[in-house]
């Protein structure tokens, strides 16, 4: 296995599940299970274990593999050298258990549905531009920046507004940009973070083709997953394109002044989606953005940028849903921080976390309470 | 279902208890070198009901029950010798009360250190609690319950005498209150005036009772901290600096640490010194009178304050500090353990020249600390070794020089500070048979059918 040469070297001290202030447990499994076999140091020791033959592979194991959210808190809190290295770690026995062909029949069936379908949603990729219909949203060609909006925002009803709604700002302050809709393919970040390192590199360089093919030289993705996976990921199989989330270009568009707003009185919380935040260190811009609304206020969570808890749809759970429900689970748990502030509105600026809130929001009997509203889509009600 | 497992999950829910394999593997060791022994369950309980109900449960059945908190005594007193139940405690992990005026604050008895100090860092900002240097996964039950220190010990002693209650389940499951909170609403004294009966469970491991509730005191939490580290390399002088330094009544903290690397640190003793003020010239005050207490080891050139480098002063001001757990990966092995006797200062001489002998014996790479207890009362002296976990010779290596400093700190009279089992039969062993006999009688009063952390201080 990758990184086998590290595993034994965790002191399972515990830093890792933590707030950098010890204000909370900041490990969404762990939060969840509270067995120290669901925490990193945990998961460390059991991959030893395993790796060791002194442990066997099973369905227990796979539950504790596969319901990390890749969040990256353990990598963000961890004092250790290595502590850059924890997920890729967890990622690597991941990926010595799809070797060994024994994953939990949710994940098969991921990686089943984007083999055949090209998406997790067996939907068929005719359809993946239709979110665009009605929208004046051009197809890419040539255009200054390609707008990638990946398997969420083209497929889940709750996404495909997220996209939309950014798609409408991009129009408005004038960008030239162009969608790919049927022609786009699933980016993977996914799919490498389950486990599967080859159909990863098969999907990675499906799109770094297709991009040199179009000329696309900027990309803006929808997604932070897939912001992640063309940033680091494709970079190392060289890919060589500049790579902005939404968040960056719509808080470089307000700055230059291309999209007008008027006010919108609110009381905002930001949630901070992992591969955004902590992953790849972009913290500012949806505040930028929701700073310069006038008439919103923004209250921050106390736990928030690199200390904030992932709502657990990250590392695959989004679609495989191994971490689970329940009252302890980080997404619920999420709405409950963000109740504390006071706030009506839980921004966010991924179209997953906005799916994986929304439902928790339900479970707390909270949608009376507060709304989940991506950011663009608040942008959308303060137009000018 | 194995009917035990059902009666627990009738009483935790099931999924918060665990008779699998990859929760037997865990809860079987601890970060240590102890060996390790399997449970047959671990159980994550969220109520102290929920605890008196797997206490009948295991009383009933005769099931041993060893309750854990993170783990971190690195001595293996969470291993569950005996098999059976392994109670994990951070679920129980709310703050109850703190009181402001009187200076205490009531836990949970699976509450983390690093919990009770972020919830005074944002509610209580002039209070705070003698937090220790393990990681801040440790809870504050089990560090009173080994009686350990932290950064208040230098002036109150041992954080099990900064106790001002505690809530208990015995062995029989019922609830027992010690202290005031015996017969007030208030938990500001652990025994006095009455009888102090927390001594029949802080100490004991879990081997008396499992603490669900307990409470510390706080002291004053001043604006500003600061450190300093004087160094000398004449290891004779350091309790009579020691012994200057306590009469000041300025120094917060005292830990004394010696270490080969890097190089520039090789045979010298740094004592550094914590110190707080409201003010600059609070801060400067204790500071003047710090320094004019080491003035005369300084003309005699026998030590000096040492500048500190940028980097260092943020890495001893961190509480808890995050940088005696990278001791562990000195070797790239994710180990270390250490012997930590308590022991009169004016050992130190022989303490740090037995932890060079060791190092050098077993060719292990080590750090000597000291921590000051009660102003110069005693100190723990920490002969801590970093070892490799995948290299089995080295963790052997280890094990033999910790037996060693086991022999060496009975000889020169210390006291062994959470005892691994060995060390608790070596204790017991030379202890006064009367002492002996009464810690038997304890026992078993209290534990009658043998369940309780079963393995830790058993008399024979």
């Amino acid at each position: 296995m990758k990184y086998e040469e590290i595993v034994h070297r965790c002191f399972r001290c515990g830093y890792c599940k933590f707030t950098e202030d010890y204000h909370d447990f900041n490990c969404p499994t762990y939060r969840k299970f509270r067995f120290e076999t669901f925490s990193p140091g945990g998961r460390m020791w059991l991959i030893r274990a395993w790796l060791n033959n002194e442990i066997r592979t099973s369905e227990r194991l796979q539950q504790i593999l596969f319901s990390c959210a890749t969040c990256a808190n353990c990598a963000e809190h961890c004092v250790f050298t290595f502590k850059d290295d924890l997920v890729n770690i967890f990622i690597a026995a991941r990926e010595k258990l799809v070797d060994e062909q024994i994953i939990p029949p949710a994940v098969r069936d991921y990686f089943k549905n984007i083999h055949t379908s090209g998406n997790p949603y067996k939907e068929p990729e005719a359809e993946r531009g239709k979110w665009a219909e009605g929208t004046g949203i051009k197809p890419f060609d040539a255009q200054e920046y390609l707008f990638y909006v990946g398997c969420v925002g083209s497929y889940d009803e709750r996404a495909k507004k997220i996209a939309r709604s950014v798609g409408n700002l991009l129009l408005r302050s004038g960008l030239s940009f162009g969608i790919l809709g049927e022609r786009e393919h699933c980016d993977g970040n996914e799919v490498k973070a389950l486990g599967e390192a080859g159909l990863f590199q098969h999907l990675a360089e499906q799109n770094i083709t297709q991009f040199k093919e179009i000329g696309a030289k900027k990309i803006i993705t929808l997604d932070p997953h897939a912001f992640n996976a063309f940033k680091k990921d494709y970079k190392e199989l060289g890919a060589n394109f500049e790579v902005s989330h939404y968040s960056q270009v719509l808080a470089h568009l307000l700055q230059s002044k291309r999209i007008p707003l008027a006010s919108y009185k609110a009381r905002v919380t930001f949630h901070d989606p992992c591969y955004l935040g902590r992953h790849n260190g972009v913290y500012d811009p949806p505040r930028q953005i929701l700073k310069s609304i006038p008439g919103l206020e923004l209250v921050e969570m106390h736990q928030n940028r690199a200390n904030a808890l992932c709502c657990g749809g990250g590392g695959g759970n989004f679609f495989t849903d191994i971490l689970g429900g329940g009252e302890d689970s980080p997404s619920r748990i999420r709405v409950r921080q963000a109740l504390d502030t006071g706030a009506q509105i839980i921004a966010v600026s991924c179209p997953q976390c906005a799916k994986m809130l929304e439902d928790a929001l339900k479970a707390e009997n909270l949608t009376e309470r507060l709304d989940v509203l991506d950011v663009s889509e608040i942008m959308n009600r303060a137009l000018a | 279902m194995n009917p035990i497992l059902q009666a627990l999950a009738d009483v935790v829910g099931k999924d918060h208890v665990s008779d699998q394999p990859e929760e037997m593997y865990f809860y079987a060791r601890d970060p240590g070198l102890m060996p390790p022994h399997r449970p047959d369950y671990v159980v994550v309980p969220r109520t102290v009901e929920e605890i008196q109900a797997i206490v009948r449960l295991a009383a009933r059945e005769k099931i041993p029950i060893v309750p854990m908190g993170a783990g971190m005594a690195l001595t293996g007193l969470i291993i569950p010798l005996k098999g059976g139940i392994v109670l994990d405690m951070k679920r129980m992990n709310r703050i109850l009360e703190v009181n402001e005026k009187a200076r205490y604050a009531l836990v949970e008895g699976g509450t983390s250190q690093g919990f009770l100090r972020a919830y005074l860092d944002e509610h209580y900002p002039r209070l705070r609690h003698s937090i220790p240097d393990s990681p801040g996964t440790a809870t504050l039950a089990a560090n009173v319950m080994i009686h350990g220190q932290g950064r208040l010990t230098q002036q109150y002693g041992f954080n099990s005498d900064m106790v001002s209650g505690l809530e208990v389940v015995l062995a029989s499951g019922e609830i027992c209150r010690i202290g005031s909170c015996a017969v007030s609403p208030d938990w500001f004294s652990k025994g006095a005036p009455m009888p102090d009966l927390s001594g029949l469970f802080l100490g004991w491991f879990g081997a008396t009772g499992i603490l669900t509730k307990v409470a510390v005191k706080l002291y004053p939490k001043k604006k500003m901290r600061e450190v300093e580290i004087f160094v000398t390399d004449k290891e004779d002088l350091v309790p009579a600096m020691v012994y200057e330094l306590t009469h000041t009544e300025m120094v917060e903290d005292i830990n004394v640490f010696a270490q080969p690397r890097p190089m520039i640190f090789k045979g010298n003793h740094h004592l550094a010194l914590f110190f707080t003020g409201d003010t600059e010239e609070e801060l400067e005050f204790k500071r003047k009178l710090i320094w004019h207490a080491l003035d005369p080891f300084i003309k005699s050139k026998d030590g000096g304050f040492m500048g500190l480098p940028p980097v260092m002063k943020p890495t001893l001001l961190d509480m808890p500090q995050r940088s005696v757990s990278r001791f562990a990966d000195v070797k790239r092995g994710g180990g270390f353990e250490y012997s930590g006797p308590i022991i009169l200062v004016d050992k130190y001489p022989q303490c740090t020249r037995k932890i060079t002998e060791l190092a050098d014996k077993y060719n292990l790479a080590y750090s000597g600390m000291a921590r000051i207890i009660g102003r110069g009362h005693c100190m723990m002296y920490g002969f801590a070794f970093t070892f490799n976990r995948a290299d089995p010779d080295m963790m052997e290596r280890t094990r033999k020089a910790l037996h060693e400093v086991s022999e060496f700190a009975l000889s020169v009279g210390g006291v062994f500070w959470k005892p691994t089992v060995e060390e608790q039969q070596m204790a017991l062993e030379k202890m006064d048979p009367h002492t002996r006999a009464l810690m038997k009688m304890i026992k078993q009063n209290l534990d009658p059918h043998g369940i309780m952390n079963p393995g830790n201080w058993e008399v024979a």
